[in-house]
């Protein structure tokens, strides 16, 4: 009996996945282009220390801005640094920012938006004028006061983006819980009398996964993005760490005059890691969303 | 309606005090060692401020409650920001002559951004999964993804090296030559606009598309009317009651990126102040700008929620 259960046991949890899987590739390549990318943006990040031809502050002084070659393939800085070295260790800092932030966020997102969504009343209107003041302050504007409190560095911006971005996700989910409250099925599992608990776990939360999911994914985009306007400030992760927005970052630029890759390939890799990652999540999305599919 | 309005001005005060709340415990949080810091660091002002003269000056030696009610009782009774810590102007004075020009570049933004999403939002999904609607998608998500401050850069730096056109650096103020000023902003709007309109024209595609499969645009089709009347009077309407909304949510979004674009281009706003006042470690202009920016966001809001009852006859205020 025990040996029968488990390839079925196993069957049932690895082919939805599968399933998945083929179905992005199907139905959405370019989704499943950028989740590739996605996902060779976070190797990247994660074997940074193997990747890299050089260190992220390895300065050699007779290769000052050098045009892009075979041995500097994306040229090098002011100070001779390789710039794509520099460009894979920053992803490693997006990465660990990134991941860090949207996961805090995602939770944060989820426990307010589906408590406050699925009680409504008193509850949900004092909730919502606290989320109402809360994301009255712009990111960048609370990031750029509290770095100045605390001084910059990687996880207050971890702390303050999971705060900020979780706060304000949470109207998302709300939404998302309202429309599902009023379905015939939750009011069906309340008239059998199911408890608040039971309704959130079973009934709310599965039917609002989609959000959820495009929306961590989303928000690993948009932390990568603030960080990176925090750095080009002058107040996100401190030089030298090399942030790509810090490598654009204001004081370089007169450089850049001399070395246009300076300005291109920070750029470049930031746009094309938020690209892929939107692009996924909006193909997430579209294959979640029931009532997408099948609409072509 | 007018229930509604009052009821809503009302909600906007513990909202306000949350929010004041929110400003003065950030600034506040201020560690000893910055305070050392701040002293070691500034040698802007000609007469140096002694440890004990700048503890007072931030209010820092009075009990917490009392800092909170002298700060709240000043704004709100004398209009009183307090004074910049180096260079002594008052606060309220320098947030008056900054926060126009901010307001300016966001308004002007913010046009740009509709102007961009909305038809081709709208656009992309009447003709969904075709070529039109690929390469709207492609460029909204493109748009979504470069970052407003490196499309700055690049003005900057790559029109310089070839043509050897730059960007003015020194700001003429509107009142001063408006078209000079107009022609100054319109660069840092456009930017900041586009890249605005990203989430604008998502999310006009995706309403539209939940719209145009509702019953009731069939039959206004069944019924026989032309094809430019169902999407303008019955998908677009009904569409961009969401899109509305997402105005009032982009509000932060667009004064966080006016700071960029303040910095990239100089323009003498609110941003740049924050900016200069952080560089100063200046906490009377930081709590100020923190403050103001966070009043007119919510304002913003209200004006947002209340425009609902004009977009949608469904919404019914109780």
């Amino acid at each position: 009996m025990a040996a029968l259960a488990q390839p079925l046991a196993r069957r049932l949890t690895v082919s939805p996945m599968l399933r998945f899987l083929g179905r992005l590739l199907r139905e959405k390549p370019l989704g499943a282009v950028g989740g590739i990318v996605f996902a060779l943006f976070l190797c990247i990040g994660l074997f940074a220390d193997l990747i890299a031809p050089y260190g992220a502050n390895q300065i050699s002084p007779i290769n000052r801005l050098k045009p892009p070659s075979s041995m500097f393939l994306f040229g090098t800085d002011n100070l001779g640094r390789d710039v794509l070295s520099r460009c894979i260790y920053g992803a490693q800092l997006s990465v660990i920012i990134g991941f860090c932030a949207a996961g805090l966020a995602t939770l944060i997102s989820v426990a307010i938006g589906i408590v406050s969504g699925y009680l409504g009343g008193k509850f949900d209107l004092i909730t919502q004028r606290f989320v109402d003041a809360w994301q009255s302050f712009p990111d960048l504007v609370v990031l750029i006061v509290v770095v100045s409190v605390v001084g910059p560095g990687m996880p207050q911006i971890i702390v303050t983006l999971g705060l900020l971005l979780g706060v304000a996700g949470s109207r998302i989910i709300r939404s998302a819980v309202i429309s599902v409250r009023e379905h015939m099925y939750v009011h069906a599992a309340q008239s059998i009398g199911a408890s608040t608990a039971r309704i959130l776990w079973r009934h709310v939360l599965p039917n609002v996964l989609a959000p959820i999911v495009v929306l961590f994914t989303t928000r690993v985009g948009a932390v990568i993005l603030i960080e990176s306007a925090l750095s080009f400030l002058g107040l996100g992760v401190p030089p030298p760490a090399p942030t790509w927005g810090g490598m654009l970052a204001g004081s370089g630029r007169a450089f850049m005059f001399h070395g246009p890759w300076l300005a291109l390939a920070p750029g470049l890799c930031l746009t094309i890691v938020v690209y892929a990652i939107n692009v996924f999540g909006d193909a997430l999305r579209d294959l979640f969303d029931p009532r997408m599919r099948g609409s072509r | 309606m007018q229930a509604y309005i009052v009821r809503r001005l009302l909600a906007l005060i513990p909202a306000l005090f949350l929010a004041s709340v929110i400003v003065f415990a950030t600034v506040r949080l201020i560690p000893g060692s910055v305070i050392d810091l701040m002293l070691s660091q500034n040698d802007i002002s000609a007469d140096k401020l002694s440890r004990d003269q700048l503890i007072a000056a931030l209010g820092l030696d009075k009990p917490i409650w009392e800092q909170y009610a002298r700060w709240m009782g000043g704004i709100l009774f004398a209009g009183d920001f307090g004074r910049s810590l180096w260079g002594n102007t008052p606060v309220a004075e320098l947030l008056l002559a900054r926060l126009p020009v901010t307001f300016e570049l966001g308004l002007m933004a913010l046009v740009v951004a509709l102007a961009v999403a909305i038809p081709i939002g709208a656009y992309s999904a009447m003709r969904q999964d075709t070529v039109g609607d690929y390469l709207g998608r492609s460029f909204s998500i493109l748009m979504l993804a470069v970052p407003s401050f490196w499309m700055g850069t690049m003005v900057m730096v790559f029109p310089s090296m070839w043509w050897g056109w730059s960007p003015e650096v020194k700001f003429v103020p509107f009142r001063q030559d408006p078209l000079h000023n107009l022609s100054q902003m319109i660069l840092p709007a456009i930017i900041l606009g586009t890249s605005l309109s990203a989430v604008t024209m998502r999310l006009t595609r995706t309403m539209m598309l939940e719209v145009l499969r509702q019953d009731y645009i069939r039959t206004a089709r069944a019924k026989g009317l032309s094809e430019n009347l169902v999407i303008a009077r019955h998908g677009l309407r009904n569409a961009l009651i969401p899109v509305v909304t997402l105005i009032g949510l982009q509000a932060p979004l667009l004064i966080g990126g006016a700071v960029i674009m303040e910095q990239i281009f100089v323009i003498p706003g609110m941003g740049l102040l924050l900016l200069e006042a952080v560089n100063q470690r200046d906490y009377p202009i930081i709590t100020g700008v923190f403050l103001i920016v966070g009043v007119a966001v919510m304002l913003i809001n209200l004006l947002v929620d209340l425009s609902y009852g004009l977009l949608d006859p469904k919404v019914r205020y109780r």
